[in-house]
């Protein structure tokens, strides 16, 4: 155009740029949090407004608004391919909050309430001779339970699920991998309620053992094992197979190449891959409640007589229906969360530890 | 320490499907035999057949006989494990341990067979392998670096050193230097030169300079159609194949003149 031709250098930049094919407006980085802002704001005007009580309703209204609004805004001004980029984005925010919400919330209330009586005496004491009303008793007995049972479990379901997962990667073709890996999706899907009354029949109503720790551990073996399989089989899959060439074509055989090559390579995601499935199970009530029956003192043998562990003693303290109780209850869902948690970090720093190394 | 190869009506198969038809060829102690061809028409399958790791494809199958020295590869009672501690291989992309340092890579096939060798034996065996590799100078000061750190061209240099590192009696590449560049496939060639005074080696390439410029004898295969299986046109000395092939076939695929 002619204007374009005839302008000068020195007013180009304050005069009206050509539109050019490869430019167009663009909103300012700040535009996104504002929307959110005055989205929040507009949610607590129509929240007072209408007079809704739940918070959860103010905060929706408010993801709602600033999903809509700034797609509106720019659709208008960036043009409707970026909005419906923006609207991605924006929808994965608001899912990415709508998740770690609750989970804050958990956390905070947990550490909140569980702080309260959470001390060395508690982690050092069991509820021998301390009656459910009274403050005090502790959860030494619970922990002990807990480390065993998840102990014995593990020892268990690790090495049986990490060869099945060997079979199943290395070796099995034909019908009997097929079974096998459908049966361990059966398993996956087994509630733990099942897997408690199983052993409850087979061991202690039938073969007449006693209430123990150990009853408990085999049925959460059984809930433990189709997940580390699971875990182990895809981190073998992700074994490069040249590497199992490699190592064959130097003559190792192949017992010696899965032991050598192949696990090594994949341990970091298998450790974490047992770590999360005990994480899983640290947290089972139910075939606790049926098979190791709960109790007050101190079993530190898994073997013989009733043992307590740490859901169980949340749930009993809960049950018990009083200050006291409920003190120490959240007491004792802090302590489970912290043990999952630490064994999240140390299966993350086996990971990192053990993982294959590229650095030059 | 170098053997003869003596192939008679070699058929391979990856489950019902034919991959290669009837071949037959014999391959020379302290040379090196270069297989060409099309992609497809069975060079690799051909050359894994040759230490036996074509039946670790699962539905991977042969017939016939490799004579290794007079001693049938697939005889009855022969252990595959034994074959390949015979018949080393490089492959087409390098492969080295990501869990291991470069010493332990060059070391792992005398290792991981099981061997106990003391630390001053298993060190001369690194140093041996490394020089023969042409690799020793650039990381003789970080051998305990991981091998995975290394340049792909000296990835694929320590690859060489370990299987050298087993002394095997014959020496399979399948395509070495395709992933690798013009530099880096200058040292390779050369190091093939200076390996064929010890070992018998057989190297598939796509790559005709390269067959002309290190083989000493020269393999064309081809196919007679998709999902047909490969056969072998002629093998013949590499000047005769890159000057006067006696196939009509030969001559159209190395200038150009086919598919």
């Amino acid at each position: 155009m002619s204007d374009v031709t005839v302008e000068q250098p020195l007013v180009a930049d304050s005069a009206p740029q050509p539109r050019s094919s490869l430019r167009q407006p663009r909103l300012p980085r700040w535009a996104a949090p504002a929307v959110a802002v005055a989205a929040a704001a507009v949610a607590v005007a129509i929240g007072l407004g209408a007079g809704l009580s739940s918070r959860i309703q103010w905060g929706l209204i408010a993801a709602l608004l600033f999903v809509l609004g700034l797609y509106g805004l720019t659709a208008r001004v960036e043009g409707r391919r970026q909005a419906k980029d923006r609207l991605a984005t924006s929808l994965v925010w608001v899912c990415f909050l709508l998740a770690v919400v609750p989970l804050l919330s958990l956390m905070w209330e947990t550490v909140r309430r569980g702080a309260k009586v959470l001390d060395g005496s508690f982690l050092s004491h069991s509820m021998a001779g301390v009656l459910t009303i009274q403050p005090g008793g502790g959860v030494y007995h619970a922990i002990i339970g807990t480390l065993e049972q998840v102990g014995i479990a593990t020892a268990i379901a690790a090495p049986v699920g990490l060869l099945t997962a060997v079979y199943l990667v290395e070796y099995g073709r034909g019908t009997l991998a097929k079974v096998v890996t459908f049966f361990v999706d059966v398993m996956t899907g087994v509630p733990s309620i099942v897997a408690g009354l199983f052993v409850l029949s087979f061991w202690i109503l039938m073969l007449d053992f006693g209430y123990s720790g150990f009853a408990g551990s085999m049925a959460l073996a059984i809930l433990m094992m189709p997940v580390v399989v699971r875990s182990t089989e895809e981190m073998l899959k992700l074994v490069p197979n040249e590497l199992r060439e490699a190592s064959l074509a130097l003559g190792v055989p192949k017992w010696r190449t899965i032991l050598k090559v192949v696990l090594p390579t994949a341990i970091g995601g298998i450790a974490t891959g047992v770590m999360l499935a005990v994480a899983r199970i640290a947290g089972e009530t139910a075939p606790i409640v049926l098979l190791v029956f709960g109790s007050q003192v101190i079993n530190n043998n898994p073997f013989d007589g009733a043992q307590s562990s740490l859901p169980y003693y949340i749930y009993e303290q809960w049950a018990a229906g009083n200050e006291a109780s409920y003190d120490r209850a959240w007491a004792a869902a802090l302590v489970l969360i912290a043990f999952v948690m630490i064994l999240n970090l140390v299966a993350r720093g086996i990971a990192r530890w053990k993982a294959p190394k590229s650095g030059r | 320490m170098a053997k003869r190869i003596d192939v008679s009506g070699l058929n391979a198969y990856y489950g019902s499907h034919k991959a290669i038809d009837d071949i037959s060829m014999t391959v020379e102690p302290r040379s090196v035999t270069a297989f060409i061809g099309p992609s497809g028409c069975g060079k690799s399958t051909f050359l894994r057949t040759l230490n036996r790791m074509h039946e670790v494809t699962p539905g991977g199958r042969v017939e016939g006989k490799v004579l290794l020295d007079d001693e049938n590869l697939y005889g009855p009672g022969v252990d595959p494990v034994s074959v390949r501690r015979t018949v080393g291989m490089v492959f087409q992309r390098p492969n080295p341990f990501p869990t291991m340092s470069i010493y332990e890579n060059v070391a792992a096939g005398l290792r991981l067979n099981g061997g106990r060798i003391r630390k001053s034996e298993m060190d001369a065996v690194v140093e041996k392998s490394l020089q023969g590799a042409n690799l020793w100078k650039e990381v003789k000061d970080r051998l305990n670096k991981p091998g995975a750190g290394l340049s792909g061209g000296q990835q694929q240099r320590l690859c060489i050193a370990r299987a050298i590192a087993v002394e095997p009696q014959v020496l399979l590449m399948d395509e070495p230097c395709s992933a690798l560049d013009p530099i880096s496939t200058l040292a390779i060639e050369d190091l093939i030169g200076e390996l064929k005074e010890r070992f018998t080696i057989v190297i598939v390439t796509h790559n005709m300079q390269q067959a002309a410029r290190v083989s000493d004898r020269t393999a064309f295969f081809n196919l007679a159609g998709v999902g047909q299986p490969g056969k072998l046109v002629e093998i013949d000395d590499t000047e005769r194949i890159f000057s006067n092939p006696s196939v009509q076939a030969t001559e159209d695929y190395i200038s150009g003149r086919f598919g």
